[in-house]
């Protein structure tokens, strides 16, 4: 199949207002007959279902939490990206658009990105509408914050609960369509298939997960905005029941698989504290605004303090390496996430970790606490000569203010006090840029299937930017597929409902049913969490921060084996017509066990480093990403022709605006 | 550390239900409670025995799905925090937790601790919102805010709709809940609008599922673990009987 991006021609500002004032229409009338199915209630997904609802469209939700205000776009903390230059310091969609290409290293689409930057603000316009509490200033306007990447403040918050009031926006925006009566929404189910019938998605099996029973839904188009795939590393700061299930299934009945090895390992997390760790928490990027990121200049200042013989505090001033400050001076410690990933892990791989572990550098706010907010207090309040204790006392009030939640989560989780002693942080994976291909209306390679949000691949190349996640669910949702679904849906218009007794719809309810038998008739030894963590270790030791072509080799094997192991030892208790979240979790599992095969395929594939996609063997002598633009200046698209067995299609990337260069953040 | 868990086992909604007691050993002060129990089903499944059926999602207190009532607290007996955020340094060697599902007639059992909350939903779909289509906006910055406004509006926003308020209150009343949003909306000019249909709907919507009336208990204030403050049922209140004497209905 030859991929069509349908990229509009014509100049780049102007490709998406003319795609809008072009695409086909749907009349009101025919809207009330065509029905849209979304799997995943998030950003992406509720703010789709919202906007097509109010446009007429008859929608069905699916999301398998027990509602859909859960859905794990509630944990995003930092901010949403916006090119308003309410600043007034030279931003502008342009702007966004090439710290975005950038950022990614240049892996995206132009035409993707630059829809992207212009929509931006117009999403905060209508979270304002909503009721989103973002942060103000005294004067009543909103409030900005800066971000890795970028030497603008461009970044709307709400504390360091962005996502969730976002989330609680579009969930609002939701909850009153489910209350007109145009959206159905079906929480606690779990979409376990696509049904096709001629070439076309026309609807999906899913199952109750409270009473076990299997449903058959009819949709004239399906999207598909069920979000990343990071737990395929069993451990990640994406919530429990975050899966690739339902974007797995689309691929195994033909969509094709973006850019799977584009991992985001997110470089401020709380470390893995013991092997009864079941997830990793976040701290925010906005942090490093204000946090200084550390590690002793002395090996044996490091060894101490890892034997809990010194503490931060211990260790001068001039016996502290601020390494982020040290190699990228222009950014400092505002650098990307995979740069300030790849350097922590430089440092802790030499042997100046921090904690007992090794694997920690400390995120240090006593300079800014004091010296930054502290002085300014003290200016403002017209105090001379404040001592030392006065400037503090006066800047963790300011620090509180901006970031008083984050500081007790940190404190709950960890049992240290940051405003005494300095935060400990590893990175963790946090975001996955791969996932479904899609074309410029978002439609995969399957007609009438989309694919929203973190579920494509489409806008953030090999790296994504901090608080672009939040603005392009938001924008995919709200104002891409609104437009772009017209270009499908419109000839679709005297398509009548099909009956879902339709021979395609028992099938593919037949095969789900027998997968569910077939966990139960193993009757195994090992509980799913015990190949879960297995994979996810194989992953993370071999196609996490680094990845060298001999480790994907081995881990392509070692997946494969546990695969094995997983059909032959599973055990799963209960049974299938109950609520029962053993099942559900062996469903997620066995297609992770899938999934970990091909990312680790693309990256043995992908012989250059770029972005969150770091290979051993290519890099520059200061230890940086080397691309090769010459041969890998192209989307991954992977087709499954059996599992483990793909075939791979290559989309050029073609840049005509941006002078593809080196990154550079020094 | 060791320690006996007094958990509350029920099969599906008709099932009457009963507390079982589990021996958990060697509990490492780092792991989470939700962790423990991870550990606990663990070795029911190696025993061939069911494991515990609980809702947990995001596991760093903003999800809003976990929810145990831990020794009399929902959430457990730290306050401003989730079941999720406790760890097990809260607890000493040799103690006796019992753990059961939120009880309220609005939140039947799922099983075992699962609880259903989809009231919650009815009650947003009822008046939860400022009725806004996609692409209506002006310009974000075209309608100033006072700080004090949009602060205390986030502060009522911040709840993360978990039901603790109900499962804490005598009377299983949702008025914390409701009036948080209620407040979110009413503080701001963007909610002026609707505001009376608003609370008329959310409150009639909280009736109809079944939630208890407000005695004034503040037990649900108390053991909300983000704080959100019963001033918001004044508000609530208020702007109720104010719609009531304006004659909307």
């Amino acid at each position: 199949m030859k991929l069509q991006s349908k990229i509009p021609e014509g100049p780049l500002a102007e490709k998406w207002s003319k795609y809008r004032s072009t695409v086909p229409l749907v009349n009101p009338a025919n809207k009330r007959h065509l029905e849209v199915i979304i799997v995943g209630s998030g950003l992406a997904g509720a703010s789709a279902a919202a906007s097509l609802a109010e446009l007429g469209y008859k929608v069905k939700v699916f999301c398998f939490q027990d509602s859909p205000r859960r859905a794990h776009s509630i944990a995003a903390q930092g901010g949403i990206n916006a090119a308003k230059n309410y600043q007034n310091d030279g931003d502008s969609v342009y702007r966004l658009f090439y710290d975005t290409i950038k950022g990614g290293d240049y892996r995206a689409r132009e035409g993707n990105v630059h829809r992207l930057a212009e929509v931006s603000g117009n999403i905060i316009d209508q979270c304002v509408a909503q009721g989103v509490p973002f942060a103000r200033e005294y004067g009543g306007l909103l409030s900005n914050r800066s971000f890795g990447g970028t030497q603008v403040q461009r970044t709307f918050y709400a504390a360091g609960q962005t996502g969730q009031q976002l989330l609680l926006g579009a969930y609002s925006a939701l909850q009153r369509q489910v209350g007109a009566g145009s959206v159905k929404m079906y929480s606690r189910h779990e979409m376990l298939d696509v049904v096709m019938i001629d070439g076309k998605a026309r609807g999906i099996i899913a199952r109750d997960l409270v009473s076990g029973k299997l449903e058959r839904h009819f949709g004239h188009a399906v999207l598909l905005a069920s979000g990343g795939y990071g737990n395929v590393f069993f451990l990640s700061t994406n919530a429990m029941g975050s899966n690739v299930s339902a974007a797995w299934k689309a691929h195994k009945k033909g969509a094709y698989f973006g850019n799977p090895c584009f991992t985001q390992i997110h470089p401020t997390c709380i470390p893995v504290s013991g092997d009864h760790q079941s997830k990793l928490t976040l701290m925010s990027e906005s942090l490093r605004n204000d946090g200084r990121i550390w590690v002793p200049k002395k090996i044996e200042d490091a060894e101490a303090i890892r034997k809990g013989k010194k503490k931060a505090s211990d260790i001068a001033e001039d016996d502290r390496d601020y390494y982020l400050e040290r190699r990228y001076p222009a950014f400092g410690n505002l650098v990307p996430r995979d740069v300030a990933s790849r350097a922590a892990k430089e440092r802790c791989d030499a042997g100046f970790g921090v904690n007992a572990t090794g694997e920690a550098v400390f995120l240090d706010f006593a300079y800014n606490m004091r010296e930054k907010y502290g002085r300014t207090e003290a200016t403002k309040h017209g105090i001379e000569n404040p001592s030392e204790a006065k400037l503090k006392e006066l800047g963790k009030a300011v620090v509180k203010e901006k970031y008083g939640n984050l500081f007790d989560m940190y404190k709950q989780i960890t049992g240290v006090d940051p405003y005494e002693e300095p935060m400990q942080i590893y990175p963790a994976v946090h975001y996955t840029m791969g996932g479904l291909w899609v074309d410029y209306e978002l439609m995969t390679t399957i007609p009438g299937l989309y694919a929203l949000g973190e579920a494509n691949f489409s806008d953030h190349g090999a790296n994504r930017l901090g608080a672009s996640a939040l603005m392009q669910g938001l924008a995919d949702g709200y104002f891409v597929i609104p437009y772009t679904i017209g270009s499908y849906l419109s000839k679709e218009i005297s398509t009548k409902a099909i009956d879902t007794a339709h021979p395609a719809f028992e099938e593919a309810e037949a095969r789900v049913k027998d997968t569910i038998d077939k966990f139960f008739s193993i009757k195994g030894s090992k509980s799913v969490d015990h190949f879960h963590k297995k994979l996810g270790k194989i992953m993370w030791e071999k196609c996490g921060m680094a990845r060298n072509a001999n480790g994907l080799k081995e881990a392509i094997q070692e997946i494969r084996k546990l695969r094995e192991e997983f059909w032959s030892d599973l055990r799963v208790p209960g049974t299938a017509n109950e609520f029962n979240p053993e099942l559900d979790k062996a469903g997620r599992v066995a297609d992770f066990l899938e999934l970990g095969e091909l990312m680790c395929l693309d990256a043995l594939t992908r012989n250059e480093s770029c972005g969150g996609h770091f290979r051993e063997e290519y890099q520059t002598d200061e230890g940086e990403a080397l691309r090769d633009d010459d041969n890998f200046a192209f989307v991954s698209c992977w087709e499954m022709k059996n599992v483990g067995e793909w075939d791979l299609h290559k989309e050029e990337l073609v840049y005509e605006n941006i002078k593809i260069a080196q990154r550079s953040y020094k | 550390m060791n320690l006996t868990l007094k958990v509350w086992r029920q099969k599906n909604a008709n099932d009457k239900g009963k507390f079982v007691n589990y021996q958990v050993k060697d509990v490492s002060e780092d792991m989470s409670f939700l962790e423990m129990f991870d550990v606990l089903n663990e070795e029911l499944i190696s025993r061939g025995e069911e494991p515990i059926a609980f809702d947990h999602d995001c596991r760093e207190g903003i999800c809003g799905m976990c929810s145990m009532y831990i020794d009399g607290h929902p959430h457990g007996p730290l306050q401003g925090v989730t079941t999720c955020q406790l760890h097990m340094r809260s607890f000493k060697d040799g103690d006796t937790i019992t753990v059961e599902p939120w009880r309220a007639k609005a939140f039947p059992v799922i099983k075992d601790l699962t609880v259903d909350r989809t009231s919650f939903d009815k009650i947003i779909a009822a008046g939860g919102y400022i009725s806004v289509n996609t692409g209506n906006a002006q310009d974000a910055n075209s309608l100033p805010v006072s700080k004090e406004d949009a602060d205390a509006s986030f502060a009522a926003a911040a709840c993360i709709g978990c039901g603790a308020c109900v499962a804490a209150c005598v009377n299983s009343s949702a008025m914390l809940f409701v009036s948080a949003k209620v407040s979110q909306l009413a503080l701001l000019p963007q909610g002026q609008p609707e505001r009376e249909e608003r609370v008329q709907g959310m409150v009639n919507a909280m009736d109809e599922a079944g939630f208890g009336n407000c005695t004034n208990t503040g037990a649900c204030a108390f053991e909300c673990p983000k704080g959100i403050s019963l001033e918001n049922i004044a508000l609530m209140n208020r702007d109720f009987l104010k719609a009531g004497l304006l004659g909307k209905k």
